[in-house]
């Protein structure tokens, strides 16, 4: 089976289209019309609607379910809780878009004055209405968003993606590097069955040097709320979260334990670290957020630290 | 009239069951594979065919990761994922040349392999295939919904987990059974609930009641509730057979009714 780096000549090579490897490709006669060779203008434009935008961060898996739009949608709470801190949230997840419904939006944009929000679900008028769209269409809509939006001075944008390695997580990297993108925080379960996954979505993001700040363990944990004993409800049969940065060489931000209150907050749009500030779910999650502030901070002053030397 | 479907790899597979859902990580593998084991348990010959291209779960499901695809006569040979063959597989799992290798490809790359796996890989006679799918509607399952659609799917069993956010999420999913034409058999509601160990304390962990809830609301059965058990978890993470080992725990009564709901549903007599 063809890899894609191996043969592949590369869309924007001269040998687009014409190399050996290419036939039998579907992209064939689009690489081989010269369409992959000059640079996507967007590509510039969204750089330039960048400026205004300080810290950009994508919030990753590969694997479904684990909690990715939970935690953009938190990361987003937790970083707005200072009214001083402006924060946007960007829903790539354009076939599944959730972050409307856990921000307790339908069809307004800010939640706070500090806190706007973007996603194709505000552009569907039924909760019915499926998305159908191939990938260039979804592409179309992601450079949409990050060239035709008005962000404004945001100090924060996350972004959250739909599960897998295709279209959505190619073009978000493609539109957004340019504007340079702080890093992508990674999303699993303890199990196998997601570090699996996982482990290609950082495959991904090393192949298109997109740096890593860390990894969430989510769902780590069940502590019962009648006796308070703690069960594994996703063991982790190979070693975890955990196990896996070890062997990456990629650092754990945190564990965030099963607290049933979180679906129940992500169903009635509100924000679960203001409904359960106790819960040991949120001390982890502010614990989380601290470190990705911390991570941006620092490489915010190494850059300013080379422009000025 | 519709044209016969012209013989091909799929001829003599008698029924074809998509697994759909719409959100992602709700247990549509899961579901795929418990239902697959099921079926087999009931004498039948059952197929598996993976078409979720960037996280595909299958292989290890079935303790199959890492074996090689071959070729014959007909096409690709699926791989079994036991000495009796009974179950086969294939998935993009097996072409990788590493595990933790990445698909990244955009969708007409993963449309070209999906409608390989359906022309080209030798299935034989089976009584059921069973389709897994990634979460979405978008190329992978336009690309499926595609090329079986001359071979007449059975239709689709849709996963959802009980909370709003997956229901939001699978009628979507409904919607595109809607406009492909693909017909619902039923809803299964997975993750129901979980009953401690320790004091037997039933907690719903993803809310409840939205899997009852959607189906009414589409008006397709409701096929049944299935609880959180960490057995089958690490059964699948093992690649044991569940449905052999575990009888005793409480997700089984529910995956046996889900097949025994699709055997009577099958009809009695194929084309």
């Amino acid at each position: 089976m063809e890899e894609v780096p191996h043969d592949c000549p590369g869309a924007d090579s001269a040998q687009a289209g014409r190399g050996a490897s290419c036939q039998g490709c579907p992209n064939q006669r689009l690489c081989a019309s010269g369409a992959g060779a000059t640079p996507d203008p967007a590509i510039e434009e969204i750089k330039e609607k960048m400026k205004t935008v300080k810290h950009k961060i994508l919030v990753l898996s590969g694997k479904g379910g684990v909690g990715k739009s939970t935690f953009s949608a938190h990361l987003a709470h937790g970083l707005a809780e200072d009214e001083n801190t402006q924060v946007a949230l960007l829903d790539i997840d354009i076939c599944g878009p959730s972050i409307p419904k856990i921000m307790g939006l339908e069809g307004e944009q800010y939640v706070d004055e500090n806190l706007g929000v973007m996603s194709v679900g505000f552009l569907l008028s039924s909760p019915d209405d499926a998305v159908i769209w191939r990938g260039p269409k979804k592409n179309g809509m992601i450079k949409q968003f990050l060239r035709d939006v008005d962000w404004g001075e945001v100090d924060y944008l996350i972004v959250d993606t739909p599960p897998g390695t295709s279209d959505e997580h190619l073009s978000v990297v493609q539109y957004l590097t340019a504007a340079r993108i702080d890093g992508a925080v990674i999303i699993t379960t303890p199990q196998e069955v997601s570090l699996q996954d996982v482990r290609k979505e950082i495959s991904f993001c090393r192949k298109v040097k997109l740096p890593v700040i860390g990894v969430v363990e989510n769902m780590s944990g069940f502590i019962c709320p009648n006796c308070k004993k703690e069960s594994q409800i996703f063991p982790p049969t190979t070693g975890g979260a955990a196990a896996m940065c070890q062997d990456l060489k990629l650092p754990l931000l945190g564990r965030v334990p099963l607290d049933p209150h979180i679906g129940k907050s992500c169903d009635q749009g509100q924000s679960f670290l203001a409904e359960a500030p106790d819960s040991p779910a949120t001390v982890a999650y502010r614990s989380i957020i601290q470190r990705i502030q911390e991570f941006c901070n620092l490489h915010q002053s190494k850059e300013e630290n080379l422009i000025s030397s | 009239m519709e044209a016969a479907a012209e013989p091909g790899n799929l001829a003599g597979v008698q029924h074809i069951i998509l697994i759909l859902s719409g959100k992602g990580g709700v247990g549509k593998s899961t579901v795929c594979t418990e239902l697959a084991l099921a079926l087999r348990h009931a004498g039948k010959k059952v197929g598996i065919l993976d078409v979720d291209l960037c996280g595909p779960s299958i292989p290890r499901m079935l303790r199959a990761q890492g074996k090689a695809v071959h070729q014959c006569n007909g096409g690709w040979v699926p791989v079994f994922a036991d000495q009796e063959q009974s179950i086969s597989l294939m998935s993009v799992g097996f072409l990788l040349e590493q595990p933790d290798e990445a698909v990244v490809w955009r969708g007409p790359k993963k449309n070209a392999l999906i409608k390989q796996f359906v022309s080209d890989v030798a299935w034989g006679q089976l009584d059921y295939l069973v389709v897994d799918t990634p979460p979405g509607t978008s190329d992978e399952h336009m690309a499926a919904v595609e090329a079986l659609r001359p071979y007449r799917p059975l239709g689709a069993l849709v996963v959802t987990t009980p909370q709003a956010v997956s229901v939001g999420d699978v009628r979507r999913e409904l919607t595109f059974c809607r406009k492909t034409g693909l017909r619902v058999m039923g809803v299964v509601e997975n993750m129901s609930g979980f009953t401690c160990p320790h004091c037997a304390e039933c907690t719903s962990v993803f809310s409840r009641g939205g899997g009852e809830e959607l189906a009414r609301l589409a008006g397709v059965p409701f096929l049944g509730s299935v609880p959180l058990d960490p057995a089958l978890t690490r059964s699948l993470e093992e690649g044991r057979d569940f449905i052999q080992e575990f009888p005793n725990s409480p997700a089984f009564p529910a995956l046996a009714a889900i097949a025994q709901k699709i055997l009577d549903a099958t009809p009695a007599q194929a084309s």
